[in-house]
């Protein structure tokens, strides 16, 4: 296999973006990218897209994006995996560039959600969970990762101020985020206070419905500096599946998609969970973070709401998280989240990132999740 | 929108909905509920259909507030899995109930209820909810 590395990256606002069709937001995203690193020609393009079908009633994106960002006969495939969709089209454009098929490859996550109510958004959300004995029986992704939540709190003592300051947290990095869908902070007191969504999750818990675009450029790392003096180096991969349904795992407090992905990214980077300097986790709810953050080895099981409390995953604490706000602030346009935090990641390890800049940043991880837990890809990332 | 009842899902759910029908690996005994063609554990293929037990407790629960679209009749109302007697977790809404009852290992029983409708004018789908059981 050929090193690969990422050599442009691009992002729209994330947000109720009205004005924006998702074709818009896809292009925005891609032509950035492109002049980011100034390549004239792409080989192939990867679009992580969860529902275009519920959200917009749009499928078929690959013809459709590829025409509008000007690139009529260009192979485009796009790929599915619930909120994970991202992280999977990345990881395939990386098997397309490692195995020598192509060289420059377009890799792009796009969501429009706020072109239909809340409850239609719910209902399309809804089919990244098990329609026929979940979403059937009325339970919703707040649910989900209610049950998550509450059986965490019943095992491990995990309290309900511990969840609040995680929103605390990433609210406070991605107040420093232009990007972010809600760029401010908020108390403790407000999490605590704010309207309950599904007990014991509140709406400060919940990362919001938002469109947004990202997009990053990959080619082989034998080629990047014709384009970049800051390429970056995908170094790990990890991708695997769990039970799509809660009911049908033993333990619901432990994503074995997170811990599986996890390690075998850190296998094929020969690092392990100390040697990363900050984290990008899929924290589309309060609790996603502490379970990832347990997960992925960056503190002992059971004990993710006490690091979080004691600092531990502040922007200069041991191991930052979520610098750019996450899910929680930045928003979660669910197929461009894994290209999001990977766009970050990269930033950051460009020494980019300016106010949220993590300090002797070199090795960041990203960790995508689809559904509740169902798909994960972990992607571990060096400076070069 | 709303594509949670159809007439051909509807009808060929009833086994599962009416009747709690599972199945039982013949080969190392894991139950499944919906019932599969193949064991997760053994990879073997043969099965015996078994009627799952209609009590059990609860593992955990929460108050659906925001339901999704087909749902919004009913909100809010409680969700829980629920592990049954012989260790299978199911998917159900917990109803007839104070929230401020609900606790983790209280035990439970299924009883026979309307889940939702395909509009006023569809068909409706019923199937299984639990009830606190009474100590």
């Amino acid at each position: 296999m050929r090193d690969v590395a990422i050599i442009g990256v691009g992002i729209t606002k994330f947000g109720e973006l009205w004005e924006k069709s998702l074709r818009d937001i896809f292009v925005e995203s891609a032509l950035q990218a492109i002049d980011n690193c100034g390549v004239k020609k792409i080989d192939a393009m990867y679009i992580g897209n969860f529902s275009g079908g519920l959200f917009v009633g749009q499928e078929h994106l690959g013809s459709l994006l590829a025409d509008y960002l000007g690139c009529v006969s260009v192979p485009a495939t796009r790929v599915e995996a619930a909120c994970a969709s991202g992280a999977l089209a990345l990881k395939q454009a990386f098997l397309e560039v490692a195995s020598g098929f192509s060289d420059i490859i377009l890799v792009s996550g796009v969501e429009k959600m706020t072109d239909v109510d809340t409850g239609e958004a719910t209902f399309g959300l809804a089919a990244a969970a098990d329609r026929e004995y979940e979403a059937f029986h009325g339970v919703t992704f707040p649910g989900l990762y209610a049950l998550i939540a509450r059986r965490h709190m019943f095992e491990y003592g995990t309290t309900r101020e511990q969840l609040a300051k995680v929103a605390v947290k990433n609210h406070k990095n991605g107040a420093k985020n232009p990007h972010a869908q809600f760029p401010f902070e908020v108390t403790l007191e407000q999490v605590l206070n704010s309207t309950l969504i599904a007990d014991p999750l509140r709406l400060l818990d919940c990362s919001p419905i938002s469109d947004g675009a990202a997009s990053v450029i990959i080619c082989p790392l034998e080629r990047a500096k014709e384009f970049t003096n800051k390429p970056v180096k995908i170094i790990g991969v990890g991708h695997a599946t769990d039970t799509i349904a809660l009911a049908d795992r033993e333990n619901i407090t432990t994503l074995r998609a997170t811990v599986e992905a996890g390690k075998q990214a850190y296998k094929m980077a020969g690092v392990k969970p100390e040697d990363i300097d900050l984290a990008e986790v899929h924290d589309c709810f309060t609790i996603a973070e502490i379970c990832a953050i347990e997960d992925l080895g960056f503190a002992n099981k059971g004990e993710g709401g006490k690091a979080v409390e004691e600092g531990l995953t502040d922007i200069d604490g041991k191991i930052p998280v979520n610098p750019s706000g996450g899910l929680k602030s930045k928003g979660h346009p669910v197929g461009a989240t894994g290209i999001a935090q990977i766009v970050e990641v990269v930033t950051q390890l460009r020494g980019e990132a300016g106010e949220r800049q993590v300090k002797n940043a070199k090795i960041g991880l990203t960790h995508n999740l689809g559904g509740s837990g169902g798909s994960v890809i972990v992607h571990i990332l060096e400076a070069m | 929108m709303g594509k949670g009842v159809t007439v051909p899902k509807t009808w060929r759910e009833f086994p599962q909905r009416y009747r709690l029908e599972a199945s039982k690996c013949n080969n190392c005994g894991k139950i499944f509920f919906p019932p599969r063609l193949i064991c997760s554990n053994c990879k073997s293929r043969e099965f015996t259909p078994i009627k799952l037990p209609k009590e059990g407790k609860i593992y955990s629960f929460t108050i659906i507030r925001t339901p999704s679209s087909e749902f919004k009749d009913y909100s809010p109302f409680a969700i829980a899995l629920i592990e049954l007697e012989n260790g299978v977790k199911i998917m159900s809404q917990l109803v007839d109930c104070n929230f401020n009852d609900l606790e983790i290992g209280k035990r439970v029983k299924l009883v026979f209820r309307k889940i939702q409708e395909d509009s006023s004018s569809g068909i409706i789908a019923y199937g299984y909810k639990c009830v606190l059981v009474k100590s």
